[in-house]
């Protein structure tokens, strides 16, 4: 499950988001305190993630805070599908 | 003439409870500010600033986020006849080091006497300073009393004394501070407002930061000058949540908002059905476009998206604008639709006139910048300052009675921006029916999102990764028709390496910029010795390099 997600949200990343198929990004790697995901494209995370997983993550929350490594990304998604 | 201090005390007497701001925070309440309340805590820093010593006429440097702080601060500090100049609050992905090192910068041209920031930066802000520099204190927002009541000393500036510095960002656009005076100003905004046709029905909404001219003239000064409503949004909300402009629009009634190219594919590409329920646009007269290349297709893109919610294809509109000459130079959309030129691309290129389109060649749809506002002149001359006839495209030279006083403590700097009284932009485009045309600029600037980026500062971040060759870097921009903005590219040499290798130094050049400028890269290029082209002086030719990299590549930004 949380795999799936890694690798879903892995995929999005390196193609719509970097336009870079084949940067590895580590699953514990810094994504928005790095800059690697830039502040417009922050937006764009949050309605992958509403539209593929069914789960809301209010703009409020869009920060390093609430989530920065794919991991932390998961767990939260996993946490909100309860 | 009047200096702001009239306008604010008339304001002050006469709209005391009128909202001069609806401030707007995610996830709170919105909060009205009356005029009586934004003077009453103007005061607060007008003290602050007097307990200090600071005198009239010194600069004061704001490091304050988005919020109410930012606001009291500005106009206290204008109460005191002392210069406001806003400096960017440090995003998380931007290194310290390199904030610091652009702090100093600024400090070192601009000179403040004072530095207003929040408690929990003071350290940083701290660090940037050096002993014997003009910053004789550090005032904490937290610090500075509540209330208080203005007394409105009429004589203490005069027309002619400059009022504020803009900047634009980037340890080059840092160091190039805009100066303007009381009465630059408010010729601008009294001339807008009247080519706008301003009227006290009229509310104006924006996410737009402060430290830019768009924000600062159209999104907060003329606003709150003239007396209209100010809905204002921090930028780091709009950009989580873009449909807050829309609820901001139905909310309030908004009428006028200015926009980036950018932000009309952003909001129609990322607002989806589910935002828009109940929303209601129909109050908006102008969504006003400028401060980077405009397009027909970005246009076309908003109006489809919001036309359901009742906006007016009527409401699009366009302007052409600098912070030199305080804001707009002309304004088009307003009495009659936007003009739209459709000229043949190769004439364009080829031979640098906009001849109208020829069927069956490549046409472009030029978006008219709509005719110079009443109080400003534009030309558009040859390399030699002859004034070229109409559709044959030369830069851009202006003259108004709202440009800057000078390049603060740029004297050069300043004289070689004028021809003859005459300001040149450094922009090309060309006259047609009295309106003005923009397409290309002479200066390699490079605009993303709506922000000016000097290629150079990229440059210099991305020679320090090891492996690049100093000197050997080209930063461009490419238009991006899905963002609708330029995507920031950077092509750089480097020794005969192994894949991972180059694979490390593309990473570190990308990490290096976005922490140094705080700019994405699209893409890096890795080159081998040499393929970089120079002039014979040995600068960089950016334009040619950038066709080569288009060329080579085939890179097509969609």
């Amino acid at each position: 499950m949380k795999d799936e997600i890694i690798a879903k949200t892995t995929a999005y990343l390196q193609q719509e988001i970097l336009q870079q198929p084949n940067r590895t990004i580590a699953t514990d790697e810094a994504l928005i305190s790095s800059g690697l995901i830039d502040s417009f494209s922050l937006v764009d995370v949050a309605l992958f993630v509403e539209e593929n997983f069914d789960v809301v993550i209010d703009d409020t929350e869009l920060n390093a805070e609430t989530f920065d490594t794919l991991e932390e990304l998961a767990d939260l998604i996993i946490e909100r599908q309860g | 003439m009047q200096t702001f201090h009239h306008i604010l005390k008339s304001n002050y007497e006469n709209k005391a409870d009128q909202v001069a701001i609806y401030l707007q925070h995610a996830g709170q309440e919105d909060l009205p500010i009356t005029y009586r309340d934004l003077l009453n805590r103007a005061v607060g820093t007008q003290q602050a600033l007097e307990n200090q010593g600071i005198k009239p006429g010194e600069v004061v440097l704001l490091i304050l986020q988005h919020g109410e702080d930012l606001i009291y601060s500005y106009f206290g500090i204008i109460l005191h006849g002392a210069i406001p100049s806003i400096m960017p609050y440090l995003t998380e992905k931007l290194q310290p080091d390199r904030y610091r090192a652009d702090l100093s910068a600024l400090i070192d041209v601009t000179q403040p006497a004072a530095i207003i920031t929040f408690a929990n930066f003071e350290n940083e802000v701290r660090s940037a300073l050096k002993t014997g520099d003009s910053v004789r204190t550090v005032i904490i927002a937290e610090d500075i009393g509540k209330t208080g009541q203005p007394s409105f000393d009429l004589n203490r500036r005069q027309p002619e004394d400059v009022v504020l510095l803009q900047h634009s960002s980037g340890t080059t656009g840092l160091q190039k501070g805009v100066a303007l005076s009381h009465q630059a100003v408010l010729n601008q905004i009294t001339t807008y407002a009247d080519v706008l046709h301003i009227s006290p029905e009229d509310v104006v909404v924006s996410w737009l930061p402060l430290y830019h001219d768009m924000g600062l003239i159209a999104g907060f000064l003329m606003p709150l000058l003239y007396g209209l409503p100010l809905v204002l949004m921090s930028p780091f909300d709009w950009v989580r949540a873009p449909y807050r402009l829309m609820h901001a629009v139905s909310k309030y009634k908004g009428t006028l908002v200015w926009l980036p190219n950018f932000a009309y594919n952003f909001c129609a590409t990322k607002i989806r059905p589910r935002h828009m329920e109940g929303v209601d646009l129909s109050s908006w007269r102008a969504v006003i476009n400028c401060s980077e290349p405009m397009r027909h297709e970005s246009h076309q893109l908003f109006l489809e998206t919001f036309q359901p919610y009742g906006f007016k294809e009527s409401a699009l509109a366009t302007s052409y604008a600098m912070a030199e000459n305080t804001f707009a130079v002309t304004q088009g959309g307003i009495n009659s639709p936007v003009t739209i030129d459709p000229i043949d691309r190769e004439s364009l290129q080829v031979d640098r006139i906009a001849q109208p389109a020829i069927e069956n060649r490549p046409t472009i749809n030029m978006v008219s910048a709509g005719p110079p506002i009443p109080n400003t002149e534009v030309k558009v001359i040859d390399a030699e300052g002859k004034t070229l006839p109409e559709r044959h495209i030369g830069e851009i030279a202006l003259r108004s009675n709202c440009m800057l006083t000078s390049y603060y403590h740029r004297p050069n700097v300043t004289e070689q921006s004028f021809l003859d009284g005459w300001y040149l932009t450094g922009d090309f485009g060309y006259m047609l029916n009295g309106e003005v045309f923009i397409t290309g600029r002479k200066k390699d600037l490079i605009i993303v999102g709506g922000k000016n980026i000097y290629p150079q500062d990229l440059e210099r971040l991305s020679m320090t990764v090891p492996g690049v060759h100093p000197g050997r870097v080209v930063a461009f921009g490419i238009f991006s028709q899905r963002a609708g903005t330029e995507q920031v590219v950077i092509v750089a040499e480097v020794d005969d390496a192994e894949p991972e290798e180059k694979q490390r130094i593309a990473n570190d050049i990308r990490q290096t910029v976005t922490q140094g400028s705080a700019v994405a890269l699209r893409h890096v290029h890795l080159v081998d010795e040499g393929w970089i082209i120079k002039t014979s002086s040995g600068k960089t030719a950016r334009l040619a390099n950038r066709d080569k990299f288009i060329q080579e590549t085939g890179y097509t930004v969609d």
